[in-house]
């Protein structure tokens, strides 16, 4: 069984990083970031079966990061979306020089 | 039975996040993500880590999801959006990248069946006797209100931090 | 008394004398830094009041940029700082040629077999290398100390005068004065490298003098011209002291003489090269065939200038060396024979130039270049004494005849300035008649005329005829051909001399005057400053030749009989320089002849030369003082033979073609395809690369946020590929 968790949260991750890659939307790239963060998790869930309980505590960890991460991720979209009047990712691009 | 639903709810995942990748709507990439965290909730379960699935949907589908819908729903999204996928040759390399790291990983993960250094841990039969002998939360909630009670308290003060600065960033110019 | 007390001790040396009697130089050092120091306040003030040349003072009057007052053009006569160059400029050099005096007496009353050498610091030591910053007086450095410092003097003093009116006036005094430090050093250092130093440093020197009005491009052109054919004879003199260092391991002059009879065989290749070598660098500082094109160019500088430089000291630097080197010659008989016919040919090849010549200063340049043909005849038969001999009194003479010119050229400008009119003040055929405005300038160079002409009893008599005498009396033995051909062509050289300076004096002085009436009215005597040098030049002309007159002679009519205070002190003078190089040309070569190739004594054949000399020039008057002259601006082009020498043999053009044009096109070539092409392109490449990189470097950031996110995981997942696979 832990190989089958192993693979689907690698392929998981993978779909994520397309994700993040492809899609112009703001917001579904930090979805798309969301759904990275869980393959992760369910790799450290998979492993935390055969190796301890530590896996599953940082589990929460991450949760929490990720929670906080998606909050203030949003925060600064909400203060782009005020000047720009879109969430199209390829409008931000003042990071040039 | 455990690995019948094992790779249904595999299945849903990977339906789900293909759905979150592909779909112009955000509002439906959004509803193929909830029910992606679902189904990982219920692989949770299957993996004996109760609480986790618990917290999993409380917070993860219940709350972040949500905070995600508010947000575009307070952006007045999900009208514009016929050119919201890349096409072309970004998507291709895009697509190739990801091959390769999924190569990379699957090539990584294929032999985690028989690593020997599981030798040294106690396996499932060793998460068995935790869980009977403490409960599901309390396997959690020891070790973490004891050897790693820093982290805890670190990460509270990091959602605090993350609590203000949300509110400072997002809080209207007056 | 006290300031007599000083006079008198220093002369005489008192104190030396209760001693034991040995030469104790008085403050030597001085003497070379006189004129430094002179220099250097000239030059400071010259930097401070600019340097203008006369001809811009003037443009930019005529465009009215700025008064035209005297008193506003920096350092000509009424400004501020025009005391300081008159008084400061001569005045070193007087004081110094004061101090070589007192040194020249001392030396006098002393018999000195060794020369007297004063080190001052060491100048550089690598290896086995030393050399130090010495300088070394004997009786023929002390000699030439006397000329340079004698006839410098003069020569600045008619400067003040001639160079009144010029806004460089500092600037030239401050090179003059500089000059005479460099030729100082020249005959005062003690080894190869310091002559070396004064050589190279009166190059200069008479590059800047020559161009001193640079911003006429023809001026410049002549400077420029001088410097870099004297560094063909430069290159010359460093591989011969090269050569002789790495054979004697010394560079020292006391040194090298005394080792070079004992290492050297005679006649071996190693110190013909050596002395070939050294005849280069002479050839090329003192203007012999074939390296002399520069000096008729330089008479573009001022004619004070020509006068010292050209005439009575930097020229005969390369009679200095072949005179002091004279151990060197006599152990290479080859080349002192080559040193020989160099002067000969050079002597009768300039003498044919100088005949058709028509500017003045010219005919003195081209005479100039002949007369040091005949110093280098002297000294390449061995005659040392009487090549310096000749060279003392060339200096006196030729000194006297440019500075003569000068005020010529000085009266005629001033002539034609005033009336505008724009003819050459320096061409001979729009003189003519100025006996009658300019009796003192005619006097004199009539004076010097007769002397440079080998009348008797004048100074170039003796001088000339000495060395007519030895290059016959060295025919002797193997070289007997050839110097029997050398003495014939000093015999010509003679008496052309004697033909062009004649044409010179009858077409400036005599006749009827061509001016111009207007102009006319302008010309006249030279002033003060100007003529007081000029008459002490002729009385040395005069006397000057008497001290270097042979036994024979003296008793015979030349000589009165006895009764003229002649002597032959210049010989015996220069003996212990002189010793070493006679015993050795004695051992090599034998004893000069008693007679002339085809018979007759030395009174015989100076009778004749004087003889044949008078009716020439005699000739000479009779048959031009008649002939109508055409001013310049009318005259047609001289064809055939004339024409060929009037256009020096065409020698400039034949250079032109197969050394200057050579040079000046490969240079272009590698201007353009290597320095332009390749090394610029290469620096320009290098920045291109540099811009294509960055071009490149500027494509990954697109400030888009997807682009850093795709580098991020490219990078991701090259590490984690190398941690992997």
């Amino acid at each position: 069984m832990l190989a089958e968790t192993l693979a689907l949260s690698a392929l998981l991750f993978v779909i994520g990083t397309f994700g993040v890659l492809v899609r112009r939307n703001a917001i579904i790239v930090l979805l798309c970031i969301e759904l990275q963060l869980n393959a992760v998790n369910l790799t450290l869930v998979g492993l935390s079966r055969q190796l301890g309980i530590e896996g599953q505590l940082f589990v929460f960890f991450t949760m929490t990061v990720a929670a906080a991460e998606a909050a203030v991720g949003l925060a600064i979209i909400i203060s782009i979306f005020r000047h720009y009047r879109n969430v199209n990712i390829e409008n931000f691009n003042l990071l040039k020089w | 039975m455990a690995d019948i639903l094992f790779y249904v709810f595999a299945a849903m995942v990977l339906g789900g996040g293909l759905g979150v990748v592909l779909l112009q709507n955000p509002v439906g990439s959004l509803l193929f993500m909830v029910g992606t965290l679902g189904s990982i909730a219920g692989i949770f379960v299957l993996m004996e880590a109760h609480f986790l699935a618990a917290v999993q949907v409380i917070v993860y589908a219940g709350a972040i999801m949500v905070l995600f819908l508010f947000v575009i729903m307070l952006l007045n999204l999900g009208h514009d959006y016929h050119a919201d996928l890349k096409k072309g040759l970004g998507a291709f390399t895009a697509f190739a990248t990801a091959g390769f790291l999924a190569g990379l990983l699957a090539r990584q993960f294929g032999g985690a069946e028989e690593n020997p250094i599981y030798q040294f841990f106690p396996g499932p039969e060793g998460m068995d006797q935790l869980l009977a002998e403490q409960g599901a939360i309390g396997a959690v909630a020891f070790p973490l209100f004891t050897d790693y009670v820093l982290a805890f308290e670190l990460v509270g003060i990091l959602l605090l931090v993350a609590l203000v600065g949300a509110v400072a960033l997002a809080k209207r110019r007056v | 008394m006290t300031a007599l007390h000083l006079l008198s001790t220093a002369l005489l040396q008192v104190e030396a004398a209760e001693a034991g009697a040995a030469f104790a130089p008085f403050l030597p050092g001085l003497v070379i830094v006189l004129p430094l120091l002179g220099f250097l306040a000239n030059g400071i003030l010259a930097l401070r009041t600019g340097t203008r040349t006369a001809d811009s003072v003037r443009a930019a009057a005529a465009t009215a940029a700025e008064p035209a007052a005297h008193a506003t053009l920096p350092v000509s006569r009424g400004s501020a700082g025009h005391w300081l160059p008159t008084w400061v400029g001569p005045g070193v050099v007087g004081a110094a040629f004061l101090l070589t005096l007192v040194n020249f007496v001392r030396m006098f009353g002393v018999e000195l077999e060794e020369p007297v050498i004063r080190t001052y610091w060491t100048w550089m030591t690598t290896g086995s290398l030393s050399i130090d910053a010495a300088i070394q007086l004997d009786q023929l450095s002390i000699l030439m100390m006397m000329v340079i410092t004698g006839v410098g003097f003069l020569i600045h003093v008619f400067s003040v005068g001639y160079m009144r009116e010029d806004p460089g006036y500092a600037r030239y005094f401050a090179y003059l004065n500089l000059f005479v430090f460099f030729m100082l050093v020249l005959v005062m250092g003690s080894s190869f490298p310091l002559m070396f130093v004064g050589w190279e440093g009166v190059g200069l020197c008479s590059y800047l003098l020559i161009g001193f009005w640079f911003e006429d491009r023809e001026k410049a052109d002549a400077g420029k011209k001088a410097f870099i054919v004297n560094r063909i004879g430069d290159f010359g003199f460093l591989v011969a002291i090269f050569i002789l260092f790495a054979t004697l391991g010394t560079f020292d002059y006391v040194e090298v003489f005394e080792l070079a009879p004992e290492v050297f065989l005679p006649g071996s290749a190693v110190v013909t090269a050596i002395t070939l070598f050294l005849l280069l660098g002479a050839i090329g500082k003192s203007a012999q065939v074939p390296l002399y094109v520069w000096l008729p160019d330089a008479m573009a500088g001022p004619t004070p200038v020509s006068a010292l430089i050209h005439a009575a000291t930097m020229v005969t630097a390369g009679v200095y060396l072949v005179a002091r080197g004279g151990v060197l010659f006599a152990l290479a008989p080859a080349g002192a024979a080559a040193v020989a016919t160099v002067g000969a040919v050079t002597a009768i090849f300039a003498a044919t130039i100088a005949l058709e010549q028509y500017d003045i200063k010219k005919v003195l340049a081209y005479s100039t270049v002949s007369q040091l043909g005949f110093m280098f005849m002297g000294v390449g038969v061995g005659a040392y004494a009487a090549g310096v001999f000749h060279l003392v009194t060339h200096a006196i003479f030729k000194a006297l005849l440019f500075l003569g010119s000068g005020a010529v050229i000085h009266s005629m400008h001033h002539a034609f300035h005033s009336t505008h009119k724009g003819w050459d003040p320096q061409d001979m055929r729009n003189m003519g008649g100025l006996r009658r405005f300019m009796p003192v300038t005619w006097a004199t160079m009539g004076i010097a005329t007769l002397a440079i002409s080998g009348i008797w009893p004048f100074a170039g008599f003796f001088s000339k005829d000495e060395i007519i005498w030895y290059a016959g009396a060295a025919a002797t033995g193997e070289y007997r051909a050839l110097f029997t051909v050398l003495w014939g062509i000093a015999l010509a050289a003679a008496m052309l001399t004697a033909f062009y300076m004649t044409r010179m004096m009858v077409l400036t002085f005599y006749g009827e005057n061509r001016t111009g009436a207007a102009e006319a009215a302008h010309l006249h005597e030279a002033p003060f400053t100007m003529t007081v040098p000029l008459a002490a030049l002729a009385v040395l002309s005069v006397v000057g030749g008497w001290i270097n007159v042979p036994e024979p002679v003296q008793t015979s009519l030349f000589g009165g009989f006895g009764l003229l205070p002649m002597s032959e002190w210049l010989h015996h003078w220069l003996e212990p320089v002189t010793l070493a190089a006679d015993e050795v040309r004695l051992a090599t070569l034998g004893p000069y002849a008693e007679t002339a190739p085809i018979g007759g004594g030395h009174v015989a054949w100076g009778a004749v030369a004087t003889g044949a000399a008078f009716v020439v020039m005699i000739l000479t008057y009779r048959s031009l003082v008649g002939r109508i002259v055409v001013p310049a601006t009318e005259s047609v082009p001289v064809s055939g033979f004339r024409g060929l020498l009037y256009n020096k043999w065409y020698v400039d053009a034949l250079y032109d073609r197969l050394f200057v044009q050579p040079v000046v096109n490969s240079s272009r070539f590698l201007w353009r395809w290597i320095d332009q092409g390749l090394i610029d392109g290469a620096v320009n490449a290098t920045g291109a690369v540099t811009r294509g990189v960055g071009w490149i470097g500027s494509l990954f950031q697109t400030g888009q946020v997807t682009t850093y996110a795709f580098v991020l995981t490219v990078a991701a997942l090259a590490v984690l590929g190398s941690l992997l696979l």
